[in-house]
C-alpha cells in the first residue's frame, strides 16, 4: 500500500478503503523498520498521529482540505517547523526548535498533510553525499534492493554487505531516501546547487527543483540566499506537480517571491512530440560522466527523435566557468548567513564565555563543522575590500553570462534541455568519503548548478537501472516559470522509460541484521 | 570665547561661507586678523602663523517615525520593557527574511525632498558584516552602494560677531541619505562581568544623512543639526529627540593651516545630546591643533565624548580598521520609486512610492515657515529663527496675537525676553509655562489700552513666579 503514488493514496484515502491515522502508523512503523537508512533525524510521531486524527475527521465530515489531506510527507531538517527540533545536522542547531513554520511547511500543514517529520542532510545542506551531518550519514535504500544485491553477487562485492552500503547523494539525502523507501509519499528538500536532483537521481525517485521566486524560501535556513530553492521529491511526476500546485505562489513575508498568481495546474498524459523542441548542451558531455549515463542520455534523445520532436545540440559556453562561479558565490553568501550564528540568542552556546568575542569565537568552534567553516574562511576572503571586485563582481558577472546563455538558447527556440543529472550511479559510503568534502560538491554539481546560477526549473527523471542496478537519472532544464510545460515533457518521458520500482523485499528481516551492525557504524 | 583661540594664541578661522574648499581659498576681510612683532614674523615659518582651518563633516542617524520596524512587523516604541518588542526577524532566527516597510521609504523620500535631494528612482540595499552582540544577524542592512538620496543641501542660521546680533546664513551640502537599520542595546554590568543586551531597539529603521565637511566649528555642527532636526520634525519622518535616541550624531573632524591639504580626520562618534554637540566638536578641533602643535600627529580613530570630563577620548578599537566585507542583500530586490511620468498604468497606487505624489504634500519646511512669520506679522528673521528653535513657541506667540490688540512686533518683545526668559530660567517647556497665552494676551491689553502702565506690568510678569 505505501508503494503506490501520492494521487493513488489520495484516491483511496478519499474512497474510504483506508484512514489516515491507518496510513500514518503504517508510515511510521515502516520509518522504524527503516531505521538503518538514518533517513529520518527526529519523527514526530505524536504529533502526526494527532494530525491524522484531525484528518480523518475531515474525511468523515466530507470536508477535506484538498488533495494531501492525510497524505504522510516528510521534510528536510532545514526547514523550520514550529514545536519541532530543526537542526540542519548540526551541532549549532541541537535542540534548537523554532517557533514558526516555514511558510512551505505552513502550507503543507493547511492542506491537511501529515508531517512524520525531519529528514537527515549534509550539515547546513553543505555536501553532495548526506553524510557530513553530527547524526552520521544516510544510507540510499537501494543498497539493500534485490535489483543491487543481485547484481553484487555477480560481481562478488559481498564481503561485508552491510559495511558497502550506498551514499544517497545530497544534500537531501534523507528526503530522497524516504521517499524511495517508502516512509511517505512526498518529501520537501532543498536545493542549492543540485541538493535536490542529486540524490533523487541517487535513489531513483523524482526530483524537482522549480524556478528561483516561485516558492516562498520564509523558514528555509538559507545556504545562499540567491539560489536556495525548496525542492520537490516524489515518487512520479505526477505527484511532484500536486505538491508544487500546493507550494508555488508569492508571500509576502518572502521579497523575492514573484507578484503573479500562481495557476496549479493537472499534467496531461499526452504531448505532440512533433512541436517540442530538445537542447542537447554539448558542454555537458563532461569529463568523468560515465559511459552507462552517456549511452542513456543518448537513448533518451533517440526516444523524443522517434517521437517526432526535434532534438538539436545546442551550446552554454559559459559552461566550464560554472562550478568556480558557483564556489565563489557560494561561500560569498555561507560566509554571510552563518553570521548570526553567535550562541547569544538561540542554538549551542559555548561555556567559554569570558569575553564576548571568546565566547563567539567557541561556540561557532564547537558548532560547525570544518566543511561550514571551511566555507566561511573562503567566503569571507572573497568579500574582503581588497578582493571584492576581483573575486564577487567578477563571478557574479560571470553568472550573468552563464544565465544568458540559456536565454539564448531558449530564445533560439528550444523548450527544454536534456541533460544528466549526476556523473554516473551511487557510490559505496567508503569509496565516497575518499575525497572530501569540497572535491565532491565540485564533481557531483557539475549537471545541477547551472540552473541554480541561472533561477531555472529542472527536474530529475529516474531514467534505468546501471549495470549494477543502480538508478540512474536524466534531468530536464525548462524556461524560467515554465513548470507546466518542463513538467509536461517529464511526464511523458517517465511513462516512456518505464523505470522499475525499487525491491526491499525481506527489508524487516534485513533490517534487524543491519541494527546490529549500525551501532558500531554510527556510535563508535 | 576661549575656545576659539590656539594654544600660541592664534585665532583659527570660521567659515568662508558656501561651499568653498577651506584650504584653497585665500583669507577674506571676515578673517580675524592677528598682529604680531616684526622681528617674530622673520623668525617664523609660516606655517606657525598659519592661521588653523577646522574641517568638519557630519554623519546624522534618524530613527524614523513609524509604527513598525524597517524590515519587520514589531513595534516601535520608546522605552518599553527589554526585549518585549522583538520578532524572529529582529532576533535574527534562522530563515527569516527582511520585508521593507513602506513608510520609511516614504519617510527617506520625504526628508530627500526637504534637503533638495535628488531621488534615486533605483536604490539597493547591502550587507555590513561585524560581530557584536546587539547586531543579531552578524550585518546591518544598509545602502552603501545606491542610497535612496544624494546631492541635496540645507540652509542654517547663526548669529555671529562680539555681540552674536548679526545673522547669517550657510548652507551645508548633504552627501545622501540611507536607509538602514538601527542595532540593539547593550548595557555593560560591571558587577556581575556581562552585558545585557536589549533588542527593542535592533531593526528600527534610520535614516542617515550625511552632511559634506563644509562646516569649521561646534556652533556651525550645532546650527545645522538643529535645523535638521526642525525639518525632520516638521515633515513628521523623524521625532528627532536627541534624548531619546532618535538622532544621533557622529562628527568627523579635522583641521589644517591655512592655504594646506586636508589633516587627518578623527571620528567623535554617538553625540548624543545637542548641549554637548558643539562643545565635542569644539574640544576635539583643540585637541588636534594643540596635538600638531607640540609636534604630534593625528591619528585617524574613532572617539567618543566624555559628557562629564568635557573631552574626547579614544574608543577601544581593538581590530584595528574594520573590513566590513560589503555584500549585496540577496533578500531585498532593488527598490524603484516612480514619479507620475514613470508610473505605469496598470500598477496599484498602494503598492508603489510616487515621488511626486510626496513632494505635492510635502507640509511648509521651517525656512518657508519662518518667511511667513516675518512677512506676516512684521517681525525681524532673528525672531523667526528663535520662535521655531522653542518648540511650541511659535503656536503660543500666533495665539497672543490672535487674542490681543497690541501690535505683533511688540508683542514679540514680551514672548522673546519676558516669556521666554522666565521659561529658561525655571527650566521649563513652553507647554509646561504656567502663563497661558489668554493670560498673556490680556495683561497686553490692558497695557495697550493704557489701563496699566509698562512698569507694572513688567511687575505682574515677575509674579508669574507665584503662579
Amino acid at each position: 500500500m505505501l508503494r503506490v503514488s501520492l494521487r493513488e493514496i489520495s484516491a483511496a484515502l478519499k474512497e474510504g478503503r483506508v484512514s489516515p491515522t491507518e496510513l500514518c502508523q503504517r508510515c511510521l512503523s515502516f520509518i522504524k523498520a527503516t531505521k538503518f537508512l538514518n533517513a529520518y533525524i527526529t519523527v514526530a510521531e505524536e504529533t502526526a498521529l494527532k494530525q491524522a486524527e484531525e484528518s480523518e475527521e475531515r474525511y468523515r465530515r466530507g470536508q477535506i482540505l484538498g488533495d494531501l489531506d492525510g497524505i504522510p510527507v516528510a521534510v528536510k531538517d532545514n526547514f523550520s517547523t514550529a514545536g519541532i527540533e530543526t537542526t540542519c545536522a548540526s551541532n549549532m542547531l541541537k535542540g534548537y526548535i523554532p517557533p514558526y513554520n516555514a511558510t512551505v511547511v505552513k502550507k503543507l500543514l493547511d492542506q491537511g498533510a501529515v508531517l512524520l517529520g525531519k529528514t537527515n542532510l549534509d550539515e547546513f545542506a553543505m555536501g553532495s553525499g548526506s553524510t557530513d551531518g553530527i547524526f552520521g550519514p544516510v544510507r540510499n535504500p537501494w543498497s539493500y534492493s534485490k535489483q543491487y544485491r543481485e547484481k553484487s553477487v555477480q560481481n562478488s562485492h559481498t564481503e561485508n554487505e552491510d559495511s558497502n552500503w550506498l551514499v544517497t547523494g545530497g544534500s537531501s539525502g534523507g528526503s530522497a531516501a524516504a521517499v524511495s523507501s517508502f516512509t511517505c509519499f512526498a518529501a520537501l528538500g532543498s536545493d542549492t546547487g543540485g541538493s535536490t536532483r542529486n540524490p533523487a537521481a541517487h535513489c531513483g525517485v523524482v526530483g524537482l527543483k522549480p524556478t528561483y521566486g516561485l516558492i516562498s524560501r520564509h523558514g528555509l535556513i538559507p545556504l545562499v540566499n540567491s539560489m536556495d530553492v525548496a525542492g520537490i521529491l516524489t515518487r512520479c511526476v505526477d505527484d511532484a506537480a500536486i505538491v508544487l500546485g500546493v507550494l508555488a505562489g508569492h508571500d509576502p513575508k518572502d521579497s523575492t517571491t514573484v507578484q503573479d498568481p500562481f495557476k496549479p495546474f493537472e499534467l496531461t498524459s499526452f504531448i505532440d512530440a512533433s512541436k517540442l523542441c530538445i537542447g542537447i548542451p554539448k558542454e555537458y558531455h563532461a569529463p568523468g560522466l560515465s559511459s552507462e549515463t552517456v549511452a542513456l542520455w543518448s537513448k533518451a534523445a533517440d526516444l523524443f527523435e522517434n517521437a517526432g520532436a526535434k532534438v538539436i545540440e545546442v551550446s552554454l559556453p559559459h559552461t566550464r566557468y560554472s562550478i568556480i562561479c558557483y564556489h565563489v558565490l557560494c561561500t560569498a553568501e555561507v560566509a554571510s548567513n552563518m553570521a548570526r550564528f553567535d550562541g547569544l540568542e538561540y542554538g549551542h552556546r559555548s561555556s567559554m564565555d569570558k569575553s564576548t568575542e571568546v565566547m563567539y569565537a567557541a561556540t561557532r568552534r564547537e558548532g560547525f563543522n570544518d566543511v561550514v567553516r571551511g566555507r566561511i574562511l573562503s567566503g569571507n576572503y572573497f568579500l574582503l575590500k581588497q578582493n571584492y571586485e576581483t573575486y564577487f563582481v567578477k563571478a557574479q558577472k560571470v553568472r550573468r553570462l552563464i544565465a544568458n546563455d540559456f536565454v539564448n538558447v531558449f530564445r533560439s527556440g528550444i523548450d527544454v534541455l536534456l541533460t544528466p543529472t549526476t556523473l554516473s550511479d551511487t557510490i559505496p559510503y567508503v569509496e565516497f568519503i575518499k575525497e572530501d568534502n569540497r572535491t565532491r560538491s565540485a564533481q557531483d554539481d557539475i549537471f545541477t548548478q547551472a540552473a541554480n546560477m541561472a533561477g531555472l526549473p529542472a527536474i530529475t527523471v529516474p531514467t534505468a537501472l546501471s549495470e549494477k542496478g543502480l538508478p540512474i537519472g536524466l534531468q530536464f532544464i525548462g524556461r524560467a516559470f515554465q513548470e507546466q510545460q518542463l513538467l509536461t515533457v517529464a511526464k511523458w518521458f517517465e511513462k516512456q522509460v518505464e523505470f522499475p520500482m525499487i525491491q526491499l523485499h525481506g527489508l524487516m528481516d534485513h533490517g534487524h541484521t543491519v541494527c546490529q551492525h549500525q551501532k558500531s557504524a554510527f556510535f563508535s | 570665547s576661549s575656545s576659539r583661540d590656539t594654544a600660541l594664541g592664534f585665532p583659527w578661522i570660521t567659515s568662508h561661507g558656501n561651499n568653498q574648499n577651506p584650504s584653497s581659498s585665500p583669507p577674506d576681510s571676515r578673517a580675524e586678523v592677528y598682529s604680531i612683532n616684526t622681528s617674530s614674523w622673520l623668525r617664523l615659518a609660516w606655517r606657525d602663523v598659519a592661521p588653523w582651518v577646522a574641517v568638519v563633516g557630519l554623519e546624522i542617524h534618524a530613527q524614523i517615525s513609524s509604527n513598525s520596524k524597517l524590515f519587520s512587523g514589531s513595534q516601535v516604541q520608546f522605552a518599553a520593557p527589554p526585549n518585549s518588542l522583538v520578532s524572529f526577524f529582529d532576533a535574527s532566527l534562522p530563515g527569516t527574511l527582511p520585508a521593507l516597510n513602506r513608510r520609511c521609504v516614504e519617510a527617506a523620500v520625504m526628508t530627500g525632498l526637504a534637503l533638495n535631494c535628488s531621488i534615486n528612482k533605483k536604490s539597493l540595499f547591502d550587507r555590513k558584516h561585524y560581530f557584536y552582540a546587539d547586531l543579531p544577524a552578524g550585518y546591518q542592512i544598509t545602502q552603501q552602494r545606491l542610497p535612496v538620496a544624494v546631492n541635496g543641501s540645507l540652509s542654517y542660521s547663526l548669529c555671529v560677531g562680539g555681540k552674536k546680533n548679526q545673522m547669517v546664513t550657510r548652507t551645508v551640502r548633504i552627501k545622501q541619505i540611507q536607509l538602514e537599520q538601527d542595532s540593539g542595546k547593550s548595557l555593560h554590568d560591571d558587577t556581575r562581568s556581562q552585558t545585557l543586551i536589549d533588542l527593542n531597539r535592533a531593526g528600527i529603521g534610520l535614516m542617515e544623512v550625511v552632511m559634506e565637511p563644509d562646516m569649521s566649528s561646534g556652533e556651525e555642527a550645532a546650527a545645522a543639526v538643529r535645523e535638521l532636526q526642525l525639518v525632520l520634525q516638521t515633515l513628521g519622518s523623524s521625532q528627532a529627540i536627541m534624548a531619546e535616541g532618535q538622532l544621533r550624531v557622529d562628527a568627523n573632524v579635522s583641521v589644517h593651516h591655512l592655504g594646506e591639504a586636508l589633516g587627518v580626520r578623527t571620528e567623535v562618534k554617538n553625540i548624543n545630546s545637542a548641549r554637548f554637540l558643539a562643545r565635542a566638536i569644539d574640544y576635539e578641533i583643540q585637541r588636534q591643533i594643540k596635538e600638531l602643535e607640540n609636534g604630534g600627529t593625528v591619528i585617524n580613530e574613532t572617539r567618543a565624548f566624555d559628557y562629564k570630563l568635557g573631552c574626547t577620548i579614544p574608543m577601544r578599537d581593538k581590530e584595528g580598521k574594520q573590513d566590513y566585507r560589503f555584500m549585496p542583500e540577496p533578500n531585498l530586490p532593488p527598490l524603484i520609486l516612480y514619479d507620475t511620468k514613470s508610473l505605469p498604468a496598470n500598477m496599484n497606487h498602494q503598492q508603489v512610492v510616487n515621488i511626486d505624489w510626496i513632494r505635492e504634500r510635502l507640509p511648509d519646511l521651517p525656512s518657508v515657515r519662518r518667511v511667513k512669520l516675518v512677512e506676516q506679522y512684521g517681525i525681524l528673521p532673528e525672531h523667526s529663527f528663535t520662535l521655531l528653535n522653542e518648540d511650541g513657541l511659535m503656536e503660543f506667540f500666533e495665539n497672543v496675537v490672535r487674542q490681543t490688540q497690541m501690535n505683533p512686533k511688540k508683542v514679540i518683545g514680551w514672548i522673546l525676553n519676558d516669556m521666554l526668559g522666565y521659561l529658561k530660567q525655571h527650566n521649563l517647556t513652553v507647554q509646561e509655562s504656567p502663563v497661558s497665552s489668554l493670560f498673556l494676551a490680556d495683561l497686553l491689553n490692558l497695557l495697550e489700552r493704557g489701563t496699566i502702565s509698562s512698569s507694572a506690568a513688567k511687575q505682574v510678569s515677575l509674579f508669574w513666579t507665584y503662579l
